[in-house]
């Protein structure tokens, strides 16, 4: 009896220690990630190849999805709007939304189950038939040579789909509210730009984007060279990789948000 | 996939994105108006500024001339100190009149600049003498119901 309940502490002390351990070794392989970044930038190449596998593969669902998001936004704005007689703000509370929360945060989601999953699964894979150990072997560093610009490529990447994602948004949204519904195309565009500012709306989106990129491409990176070199490993630390990354975009946006907005 | 292909589409993908930046910037946010590139700052007190912001326009007959870079408390006078960033290319007369105004019903507060018929004009560094301040609702209803009051003749109510 005594025994058990030692038993379940006892299990309970494994299960936090890994967890922090695990976070330790993610910390420590991010520095050493940033220390053989001068590689993924002197062979520039290297990164573009991974540019096109993250950024150009992505682009068709980003700009679909965005389209689909900004018009949604647009019928449902209106509706609510109409209700007090100002119609006309449906402008800026597309681009509003889209600019500081949904372009980075709805991308950063489809980033990272998109492209993020699979950098963890290409890198699960050269772990479990050993590339990674060859290249040791040959003398070439692994987190040089794949890592580093897998992360990278993340990190240029994100900012652009955001961006574009929202851009597609305020598109979309212009398409239904002004086209479909008929909302003053003049006072949509001029209310818009009276209250979107450059620098705490805009800027602070593609911030978040970045840091939402680098916060993918890291743990896509990470669950990749930290999975077990099985099939059983590597499908696990896929799912892994979205779960996480998911969860940890949410996290870090309501983070950033209460930093970047408290003001305002 | 060769290499000049994939370069092309790279550069193809970042061209793009940067060109959603640049529309964002100048079609969705305020960056080619707001640059206002040669202001002067003028000064100007009020009894209560009720809602105003910083980075409220400031308008003379409805178009935007400038915008509300701060706001302070004179703890002397009791006053609010709004500071007004005004674009070089308009000067107003001395006796310029700024009110805080509403712009619709619920909208946005800015200042109002009323020109008066002084022949000399404002210059950076200025207060603006005469000033007139938000309305404040609950004053407002106030008053009314105090009005009403007095109307009704005392004792008389129906």
């Amino acid at each position: 009896m005594f025994e058990r309940t030692l038993d379940s502490f006892r299990g309970l002390g494994r299960r936090v220690t890994d967890r922090v351990w695990r976070l330790g070794s993610a910390a420590r392989f991010f520095m050493l990630v940033l220390l053989a970044s001068a590689t993924s930038f002197r062979r520039f190449s290297l990164t573009i190849r991974e540019v096109y596998f993250t950024g150009v593969q992505s682009l068709i669902i980003i700009l679909v999805s965005g389209l689909f998001v900004g018009m949604v936004l647009g019928l449902q704005g209106y509706d609510t709007l109409q209700r007090y007689g100002s119609s006309e703000a449906l402008g800026i509370l597309v681009a509003l939304s889209l600019v500081r929360e949904l372009g980075p945060v709805v991308a950063g989601l489809l980033f990272a189950s998109r492209a993020g999953s699979a950098i963890t699964a290409e890198i699960g894979l050269m772990k479990a038939t050993e590339q990674l150990v060859a290249m040791e072997m040959m003398a070439v560093d692994p987190i040089a040579r794949v890592i580093g610009p897998r992360f990278w490529s993340g990190v240029i990447s994100m900012p652009l789909l955001a961006a574009l994602f929202s851009a597609m948004g305020i598109c979309g949204g212009y398409l239904v509210g002004v086209q479909l519904i008929g909302v003053d195309e003049g006072s949509f565009w001029s209310q818009m730009q009276a209250s979107v500012d450059f620098r705490d709306d805009i800027l602070n989106g593609v911030i978040k984007s970045a840091v939402f990129g680098a916060i993918v491409s890291l743990i896509a990176v990470f669950e990749g060279y930290d999975c077990n070199g099985t099939a059983e490993g590597v499908s696990a630390a896929t799912t892994r990789t979205v779960v996480t990354s998911s969860l940890a975009i949410l996290a870090a946006d309501f983070i950033l948000t209460a930093f970047m907005f408290r003001g305002a | 996939m060769n290499r000049t292909t994939l370069d092309l589409w790279v550069g193809f993908f970042v061209a793009i994105g940067l060109l959603a930046l640049v529309f964002l910037a100048l079609k969705v946010g305020n960056l080619a108006s707001a640059s206002m590139a040669d202001t002067y700052t003028l000064k100007a007190k009020f009894d209560n500024i009720g809602g105003l912001k910083v980075r409220a326009p400031v308008k003379s007959a409805g178009v935007v001339v400038g915008r509300v870079v701060s706001i302070g408390f004179d703890s002397g006078s009791y006053e609010a100190v709004v500071m007004l960033n005004v674009d070089k290319r308009f000067e107003f007369p001395r006796d310029t009149f700024a009110k805080i105004l509403t712009s619709g019903l619920l909208g946005e507060q800015y200042v109002g600049l009323a020109v008066g018929g002084d022949p000399a004009f404002l210059k950076a560094g200025d207060t603006i003498k005469k000033t007139q301040s938000a309305v404040v609702m609950e004053d407002l209803i106030g008053q009314f119901l105090f009005n009403k009051a007095q109307e009704t003749p005392a004792g008389g109510g129906k």
